[in-house]
């Protein structure tokens, strides 16, 4: 596994999808419910996931970054205002833009080589163009001796590397993901974003990646996106000009990298804070903490 | 490879233990069964019931007689044609109410008022309705498994993961295929599950459909170990009403342990957790 510098494999495939894609969030909100029991979770959002760039959205967790990827990805539709994607609106899900959930969604009665091609073969696609990117996407994550594993067999960081290359055999125009390394160690978690960073470095499409991790944040995002509280809008944008390929290191001893945590952890303190009861003693614990916690 | 070798070694424990259970349940049958005889004291309950030695040595008699294996062979082809259908239609059944909504709004609540009726309390109507004694079991055996196999596919086609139906559709799946790569695997444990327990039911049904529907009767119909057991009744032979039953009991580990390995087949994955 601590193979990623190591690894010399050419790209024999092309990964990068041809087009330049954009989504524009444009003043949606998203209300659960009716009546007295109504649930307001997005409010005057509006937010553009930039065309080849990889946009990270950081908030207070339970803010409804979940719900906007139900909504981004089609599986939802907002209350009111609008999501289009190349100037066109988002009427449903579909293989554009491609979702790499929380929790693992692996198939687990397909082993990682047949998860890989799932979706080709759903497509029809399975000429040695696929097969070969297959094969070449199991040894980009690290996988070839675990080809014909099933999922429960492999670990925590092994199965989100294999949903990586199930997401990425697809082309998708825009990937997004919602927090998919939460839950793994913090070694594995590293790991990740290495190999992620590699990837994206390779694909240079268009990402948007989801995480209530400021690190990760920093470590991955050309552009940062920091959400208000419930109901959640778009409170900051930063633009994350440390060059790549970055390092682990970078996130801690970077100055610019210091720069941007400290701005960003003002900014989710300030949202965090808004959650309490204005004054209480709690609140003023938690700030206490929290100051200590960024010097 | 140690693996390999403690599930041996863990495998061979397990099956001298097994050994050692029917030995002490053996010795305890007979000694109960023969103590009035040595010492002059009745045992209650076992007491009652002939020695395993006399049961075995009835059953080396019927080894060779071919009205035996009928009944077994009788019963074994009831049970596999009232399960059989029961799959046929009971999995499609569960899976069209698990994805259609109308369907399950217009099918579901007549299908649960119908399901506490135990099967055996529909003897009589199916008697009445059916033209054959043959048919009336089959349809007896039928409902045994027809209601557990539909509950299990339903329950398992319902609790699906959402997500995995949202990453097939984000992959650009047709429906078809999320039917068939998705639905249908994810909810093949709960089939096996409920197919299972289901030729359990069979087993408890078409024995009691065999002997309350007299099995005697014309045109082929009748005979069965159901038949068998309560023809040793009425004829007083006690140790084949026990030949029977251990029949019976073997029968069924069989039919479970073949479902089993084929369901085991064909669900590899949880073989791994």
């Amino acid at each position: 596994m601590n193979a990623i510098t190591q690894q010399n494999v050419k790209p024999a495939v092309e990964l990068r999808s041809q087009n330049s894609s954009e989504i524009v969030v444009n003043n949606i909100s998203k209300v659960y419910g009716g009546g007295p029991f109504a649930k307001e979770v997005i409010k005057d959002c509006s937010f553009t996931i930039e065309s080849n760039k990889l946009t990270v959205m950081i908030g207070p967790s339970g803010c409804g970054k979940s719900t906007l990827i139900q909504l981004i990805a089609g599986f939802e539709k907002p209350t009111t205002g609008g999501i289009t994607m190349n100037g066109k609106p988002i009427t449903g899900p579909g293989k554009d833009r491609l979702v790499l959930f929380q929790e693992s969604a692996l198939f687990p009665w397909m082993t990682t080589y047949d998860n890989i091609m799932y979706g080709p073969r759903a497509r029809g696609e399975t000429g040695k163009e696929t097969t070969e990117l297959a094969e070449f996407l199991l040894v980009k994550v690290g996988l070839e001796a675990f080809r014909d594993k099933y999922p429960d067999q492999l670990s925590g960081g092994m199965q989100r590397r294999a949903e990586l290359a199930r997401a990425m055999i697809n082309k998708p125009e825009i990937m997004i993901l919602d927090e998919p390394f939460r839950g793994l160690d913090n070694m594995s978690k590293e790991l990740m974003w290495e190999y992620y960073a590699d990837l994206y470095e390779e694909e240079r499409n268009t990402n948007f990646f989801i995480t209530t991790d400021i690190d990760e944040a920093i470590f991955l995002a050309d552009r940062l996106i920091i959400m208000t509280n419930l109901p959640t809008k778009t409170r900051h944008v930063i633009e994350i000009d440390i060059p790549r390929p970055r390092k682990i290191e970078d996130v801690v001893s970077n100055p610019r990298a210091n720069e941007i945590k400290k701005e960003v952890m003002t900014l989710l303190h300030e949202e965090a804070m808004k959650s309490f009861s204005g004054g209480s003693k709690a609140a003023a614990d938690f700030l206490e903490a929290y100051s200590k916690r960024s010097e | 490879m140690n693996i390999i070798k403690l599930k041996d070694k863990v495998l061979s424990r397990a099956f001298w233990r097994g050994i050692i259970s029917i030995t002490i349940f053996l010795l305890i049958w007979e000694v109960g069964a023969r103590f009035e005889g040595w010492f002059g004291y009745l045992v209650p309950w076992i007491g009652l019931i002939p020695p395993p030695t006399d049961v075995f040595a009835s059953w080396g008699g019927l080894i060779g007689d071919p009205s035996y294996w009928g009944s077994w062979y009788l019963s074994f082809m009831r049970v596999l044609g009232g399960f059989c259908a029961a799959m046929i239609i009971g999995i499609p059944f569960g899976l069209f109410m698990a994805v259609n909504r109308t369907f399950h709004d217009t099918a579901f609540p007549s299908f649960e008022i119908l399901r506490p009726i135990p099967p055996l309390a529909w003897v009589p109507a199916s008697i009445i309705f059916w033209p054959t004694a043959e048919l009336s079991i089959a349809f007896v055996t039928f409902l045994g498994a027809f209601y557990t196999i539909v509950i299990n596919v339903l329950g398992g086609a319902k609790s699906i993961n959402k997500q995995y139906l949202q990453a097939a559709q984000s992959m650009g799946a047709s429906q078809w295929d999320i039917f068939r790569r998705v639905v249908l695997p994810a909810t093949l444990p709960s089939i096996v599950v409920g197919s299972a327990v289901g030729m359990g039911i069979t087993w408890e049904v078409v024995v009691a459909a065999e002997m309350i529907s007299g099995g005697g009767g014309s045109g082929g119909a009748g005979g069965g170990l159901g038949f068998f057991i309560w023809n040793s009744y009425v004829g007083g032979s006690y140790e084949q009403i026990v030949v029977g039953m251990i029949s019976i009991g073997i029968a069924g580990y069989f039919s479970s342990e073949m479902l089993r390995s084929l369901g085991g087949r064909l669900t590899p994955w949880l073989k791994t957790r």
